[in-house]
């Protein structure tokens, strides 16, 4: 009855059967994570979220002021972030091919990539806030570019070592000289995939609160004051869902809505992007 | 003589060229010089704590802000555990969502379950906080702790880890929320590294009468050993790192305790408690020097995790 063939079949469906139950306990913990979400900051949701600014403790109000000190800061972020990563991401793919320091900065970026926010957020206030005596929106801001960096040499590299050589080659024999190549030619035909990894970027820091903890602080006031704590979003949900006061929890799950939502279309955007990309080659 | 007109382009190009090419160079090396500087303002920071309490700050299990006694102890010991149990139980289960995705899912399937997953990796470190705290806190402690200190808390060896009262917040729960963030990235290196594996040698074995667990276990498991093992301290790497979520659900306590049901502290959920209610220098130095270890670890981990993967693509690269 035991045989060698039925302990053989039975320890494959066994298995197998593992795997699928790995695969139903992802979805589980997804869809779990997903609902909760819904139905807590639905239910926290309403017009005073957007129009009125983060109340005193126990009482009710909105996320205004959060809201918008996240988006600037998001804003300054990529916009610092984004040029020195695709410069960066340029070089490792276009200039790269001798010396030490291409592999070297690879190597380092993809360590980057996953080294923990809040460290980014402790060397931010070593080298600004200690200096600078105080925190500030400009910290915050700061820490988020050093995160925007890593995902956009990344990306940017990925994405041009993907364009054809017989383009630049097709330029070169017109006699373009090598940056009208990289500007005109190779940028120009990597842009959506190198929109794709600029859209990655704010995803991932529009969630970040590690980084911001210790240098923008947060700020209870309207203030759109770079140089002086600044409210966002994650700090501000954080320290909600820490309280004790129940109006709090509300605005905490509203305010969390609100940046997954952001993440998550995001990402499907940069997802969307990516592949009309693909199918023009 | 310079005055054809094609000389004077050529020089002009010749000299925007270098111009944009040591423009890229710089910022190359400016993201190259960034790790540097972290290093070494971490070290700065962290000078005044490294002279008053030397190596002993990574044994002593004291953090009294009050006396101003510092100790890396419980949380570089609560990082390693949490992070442990986060890899225990992600682990096999990446293990299998990659396994699914690379040879059990029919064709349709594979992208919106993959899109699922990634999805995982998508969700803000804080949900799983908020998450963590709210509800799978109070479902763990009213369901699950209750019976794991009734049946395992009185086995010989292992019983002292289940000790205590049913909280729902502490260490295992940390871990548990840890599992379900690694996940996504442990399971989508594995998912790549699995199909590398030719499918020359996978056919040799269908051939051979092999069944589908066998070449998983004798075919694609050897080929991509190194970067199964790569794809694990990724995880590590990001496990320990992680901050929001920890924070939330493992309680926040100073007192090294053995069980895992008690609540606990790592080095990054201190870093967010701590770092801005810290006045006094030497306190904020203490914090700045766990940050250094920190940073310290999950460096080797991470550089260890991308080695091996490179090698691995290396390999690839000669046998193709």
């Amino acid at each position: 009855m035991f045989t060698i063939y039925n302990r053989r079949r039975l320890l494959n469906y066994f298995n197998l059967s593992a795997s699928a139950l790995a695969m139903l306990t992802g979805l589980l913990a997804l869809g779990w994570i997903l609902w909760t979400l819904l139905s807590f900051g639905f239910h926290g949701l309403s017009l005073n979220v957007f129009t009125q600014n983060t109340p005193p403790p126990g009482n009710s109000g909105g996320l205004l002021n959060a809201i918008v000190g996240s988006i600037l800061m998001t804003v300054i972020g990529t916009l610092i972030g984004t040029p020195i990563g695709i410069m960066a991401g340029t070089y490792l793919a276009e200039f790269g091919q001798r010396g030490w320091l291409a592999p070297v900065t690879r190597f380092i970026n993809d360590i980057l990539l996953s080294a923990p926010s809040i460290i980014i957020g402790l060397f931010v206030y070593e080298v600004y806030v200690a200096t600078s005596k105080h925190f500030s929106g400009w910290a915050g801001a700061f820490a988020l570019a050093l995160l925007v960096i890593p995902v956009v040499v990344r990306t940017t590299e990925d994405t041009l070592a993907l364009i054809p050589d017989t383009l630049r080659e097709a330029a070169a024999a017109l006699g373009a000289p090598r940056w009208k190549i990289v500007t005109l030619v190779t940028w120009r035909a990597a842009k959506a995939g190198m929109m794709t990894g600029i859209l990655l970027a704010v995803a991932r820091i529009s969630g970040e609160t590690a980084p911001l903890l210790f240098t923008a602080l947060n700020n209870q006031f309207w203030s759109s004051d770079m140089n002086a704590p600044m409210a966002n979003l994650p700090v501000v949900i954080f320290q909600m869902a820490m309280s004790p006061y129940d109006d709090w929890h509300h605005l905490a799950w509203a305010g969390a809505l609100l940046i997954t939502g952001t993440v998550l279309i995001l990402s499907i955007i940069a997802r969307f992007l990516f592949k009309k990309e693909k199918i023009s080659f | 003589m310079k005055n054809s007109l094609s000389e004077q382009r050529s020089e002009r190009f010749a000299l925007q060229d270098t111009l944009f090419i040591n423009a890229t160079r710089l910022f190359t090396f400016i993201v190259f010089a960034l790790l540097l500087s972290i290093i070494i303002s971490l070290i700065i920071g962290s000078l005044l704590s490294i002279k008053a309490f030397g190596f002993p700050f990574i044994t002593s299990a004291v953090w009294n802000p009050v006396t101003q006694k510092f100790g890396a102890l419980v949380p570089v010991v609560g990082t390693l555990v949490t992070s442990i149990i986060a890899l225990l139980i992600g682990v096999p289960i990446s293990f299998g969502i990659a396994l699914f995705l690379t040879e059990l899912s029919p064709n349709w399937l594979k992208r919106p379950l993959g899109i699922a997953i990634e999805l995982l990796a998508g969700i803000p470190s804080i949900i799983y906080g908020m998450w963590g705290l709210f509800v799978f806190a109070p479902f763990f402690g009213d369901n699950i702790e209750p019976w794991l200190i009734d049946k395992l808390g009185p086995l010989p060896g292992i019983g002292f880890l289940f000790q205590g009262a049913p909280m729902g917040i502490g260490v295992l729960t940390a871990g548990l929320i840890l599992a379900i963030m690694v996940i996504p990235f442990i399971s989508a290196v594995m998912r790549d590294v699995f199909e590398i594996v030719p499918p020359l040698l996978k056919e040799s074995a269908y051939g051979l009468g092999a069944t589908t667990w066998e070449v998983v276990r004798h075919i694609v498991l050897p080929y991509a050993r190194i970067g199964v093992v790569g794809s694990i301290l990724l995880g590590l790497g990001r496990a320990m790192g992680e901050t929001m979520a920890v924070t939330f659900v493992i309680g926040n306590s100073d007192d090294l305790s053995s069980s895992l049901l008690m609540p606990g502290n790592t080095i990054s959920s201190t870093l967010a408690n701590e770092f801005t209610e810290a006045t006094r220098p030497l306190y904020l130095s203490a914090l700045t020097e766990l940050g250094l270890i920190l940073f310290f670890i999950t460096f080797i981990v991470l550089a260890i995790s991308k080695l091996l993967l490179l090698q691995l693509g290396k390999q690839e690269g000669l046998e193709s």
